[in-house]
């Protein structure tokens, strides 16, 4: 089965316990610290989907220049939520840069970037698939989508 | 311009460059290719995610 974009399954009932902290400013936590969030790479025969709930090196991409786990997320910009209407609104968090896998050579096929939380045991938040690529001395970028409600990388939203 | 290349840093002058890029509901992909006699010594991607995913969260009513 190949790889599937989706929110992880379990990261929505951790939302619910306060296991994940995006946020610099928040009063649920004792430390005003947001957690450390990485993106890891997975090869085209990896099945990250959403029940994955952490980070695992398997089939994890690996080559020169290139650390398992991946590379952590800069996060500047704190969760933001909105009203879409009177019943119903979105809860949204974008990573504040590109994601940058700089001097790197991974020659087996990989199409999927795992967002995990590596402060709350490498606990899973979302897989995102794109086409197949390889990478040979070079750099792999991943900007990021505008941190709208329509667009943000994670997006919650009720209706 | 200078390349990082599998043989160390090379103009880009002694490189053949291939180019391409997708753009679909998902993605919008670039990349950059460098050949030297053949052979692929560089290639990079940048990718630009549009479509992420999303969960619609459904509330309980009371009543």
């Amino acid at each position: 089965m190949a790889n599937q974009q989706s929110m992880c399954t379990s990261f929505l009932g951790e939302l619910l316990s306060s296991t994940h902290n995006f946020s610099s400013a928040n009063p649920a936590h004792t430390a005003n610290t947001a957690d450390t969030f990485k993106a890891a790479l997975y090869v085209t025969t990896a099945t990250m989907n959403a029940s994955t709930t952490a980070y695992s090196a398997t089939n994890e991409v690996s080559g020169t220049g290139y650390s398992a786990g991946g590379v952590a997320v800069t996060n500047a910009t704190n969760p933001a939520s909105t009203n879409s209407s009177t019943t119903a609104g979105v809860g949204y968090w974008t990573p504040s840069a590109s994601i940058i896998y700089s001097s790197v050579t991974l020659s087996t096929a990989f199409d999927t970037m795992l967002l995990y939380n590596s402060s709350q045991s490498n606990k899973a938040v979302a897989v995102y698939t794109f086409g197949s690529q390889t990478i040979t001395a070079g750099n792999f970028t991943l900007t990021m989508p505008s941190n709208t409600t329509t667009t943000a990388l994670v997006r919650l939203s009720t209706t | 311009m200078l390349i990082t290349t599998t043989k160390g840093e090379m103009d880009d002058s002694l490189l053949e460059h291939k180019s391409g890029s997708v753009d679909n509901d998902v993605e919008y992909t670039t990349w950059d290719e460098y050949y030297l006699n053949g052979e692929l010594v560089h290639r990079s991607a940048h990718v630009t995610l549009k479509k992420t995913p999303f969960t619609d969260l459904i509330g309980a009513t009371l009543g």
